[in-house]
């Protein structure tokens, strides 16, 4: 994981120093094109005078993540909580139901058209029922939060175990391998790329899922903040708390990618 | 190894064919195969695409049942044989396992099974020193992904050799390597056979190979998949690579490019 990896792939260097530059160059083109687009906004709200509970200029929105630290933060841990505890339910029930499903053709058969028929409801609608059967409290959030992140995991893990070549499996069939053996020593290895694939997903869903749980009924949250601010016309506190829901999200996919450069080295 | 058995039973025999039938469904990819491998042998298998060659080792490595006939590997059932380990494979695909390193790869025979408490044999050697065998010292700590298509293969067969076997089965096995690391692998795949006395049923579907590196060649004749001929090679050991310019190889190769053709 360390920058050298990054820079390899691209181009054989003549010289370390020109690499360094290239990747330096790498980095410096979306942070200035990021920082090009907050400078438009800036100065488009400030000449066309826009109000700023329709538009607040980003240095307003600045300010706001400063002056309201204590409180963005008080909302942020319920739904961090939320968004990791659904992560990892809903996962966890994709990759079980994932190895049942390729332990069984019968079981697959049996429970895959009710596993896409729930996804395709959409969350927003099947939120409130959610609400409506574990109560306001926390369960509901992390169920919906689970929910968003099992389909993909599901879907991803299914083709993982079963991305073994015939040929392999005939190997193992040639070294007498029991069912458990082929499990543990090739179906669950060759999956965990496409397992990575689906968690980075999940990754950002989930805290999508919970906020959408948060704002069918919640005191506390990124989600209720969200509402909060909106109905007050407390535009910046309701950009400065979309900045940092989208924060948590990144901040849960690196934790994934990390996670995969660790395990998956081949 | 143990001829102890004067009266030359099936057990002298690393296999022994008797009149086997493989079918998939109505169609008959191989009809009435008789044959005698002799222990310490190394046969070469050629023919015509879909003339069953393949099948033939999927047959004796229990991986497809005989509809009719027999199969027995050193007297005993390819079932048996499978559980005690007494052959392997080595398929035309490395078929290593990308998140292990090359010894890894090579030990994975000896981990199936282990928790079980199966009985397996281990080759004197151990999976460093297989390694070394093949050439391959100093990488043991490669990923497949690190070693070139040679160099994988290289692994498969130092795996394959782990559980000391009896018998090694070769599909093709550098089938999809260029021709320059095909004669290195054949040179050194001869020089295992003679250093580890393992006898050998190698698949291929190139002329010169099968006569540089068999003792016999065994001619099949497509549709349905057939012995047609068994070719002795009478090139003397150790062989090497510029046997293949004399006259006698060229006339062998001749013969077999006649037979291929004619069928």
């Amino acid at each position: 994981m360390s920058g050298a990896d990054g820079s390899g792939s691209t181009a054989p260097e003549p010289s370390a120093g020109k690499g360094k530059f290239r990747r330096l160059l790498g980095h410096a083109i979306p942070v200035s094109a990021a920082i090009g687009i907050f400078l438009i906004w800036e100065v488009g709200v400030r000449t066309f005078g826009v109000p700023n509970y329709i538009a607040p200029a980003p240095s307003d929105v600045g300010r706001t993540l400063i002056e309201q630290w204590p409180l963005l933060l008080r909302n942020f841990w319920p739904t961090f909580y939320e968004s990791i505890m659904g992560f990892l339910f809903g996962n966890m029930a994709a990759i079980l139901i994932a190895v049942a499903f390729v332990h069984s053709r019968t079981i697959e058969r049996a429970f895959f058209p009710i596993a896409v028929f729930v996804n395709t409801i959409p969350i927003l609608a099947i939120a409130p029922i959610l609400v409506l059967i574990f109560g306001a409290g926390l369960t509901a959030k992390v169920v919906i939060a689970a929910l968003i992140c099992f389909f993909p995991t599901l879907v991803n893990m299914v083709r993982g175990l079963q991305a073994v070549s015939p040929e392999t499996l005939e190997l193992a069939r040639i070294l007498s391998a029991s069912k458990s053996e082929v499990f543990w020593k090739i179906r669950l290895p060759s999956s965990l790329p496409f397992l990575f694939s689906a968690l980075k997903i999940a990754a950002t869903t989930c805290v999508i899922g919970a906020i959408v749980g948060e704002w069918v009924g919640a005191n506390l949250g990124l989600g209720a903040l969200i509402i909060d601010s909106t109905f007050n016309f407390r535009s910046s506190l309701l950009y400065a708390t979309v900045f940092l829901s989208s924060g948590l999200s990144v901040m849960l996919f690196a934790l994934v990618t990390i996670a995969e450069k660790l395990v998956v080295r081949w | 190894m143990g001829a102890d058995d004067p009266a030359g039973t099936a057990r002298d025999y690393a296999a022994v064919l008797s009149n086997a039938v493989v079918r998939f469904g109505s169609f008959t990819a191989l009809q009435d195969i008789s044959l005698e491998l002799e222990q310490g042998a190394f046969w070469t298998i050629l023919g015509p695409s879909g003339c069953g060659k393949s099948t033939m080792l999927r047959l004796v490595s229990d991986l497809v049942p005989a509809a009719s006939g027999e199969v027995s590997i050193l007297g005993k059932s390819t079932e048996e044989a499978r559980l005690a380990r007494e052959f392997a494979f080595v398929f035309q695909d490395a078929t290593l396992l990308p998140w292990r390193t090359a010894l890894k790869n090579v030990e994975l025979p000896l981990e199936i099974g282990r928790r079980r408490n199966i009985k397996i044999p281990v080759s004197d050697r151990s999976p460093r020193e297989l390694l070394a065998l093949v050439g391959l010292q100093g990488r043991e700590d490669a990923l497949p992904r690190e070693l070139s298509g040679g160099m994988r293969q290289r692994v498969a067969i130092a795996r394959a050799l782990v559980c000391q076997p009896k018998l090694l089965l070769m599909d093709e096995p550098f089938g999809a390597l260029d021709e320059m690391t095909r004669d290195h692998l054949n040179l050194q795949l001869l020089q295992i056979w003679a250093e580890t006395g393992v006898t050998i049923l190698f698949v291929t579907h190139s002329i010169p190979e099968a006569v540089f590196l068999g003792q016999k060649v065994l001619m099949l004749g497509a549709n349905p998949g057939r012995l047609r001929e068994i070719v002795d090679i009478d090139i003397p050991s150790p062989r090497a690579i510029k046997v293949r310019d004399t006259q006698e190889f060229t006339k062998y190769t001749a013969y077999l490019r006649r037979l291929l053709e004619a069928d």
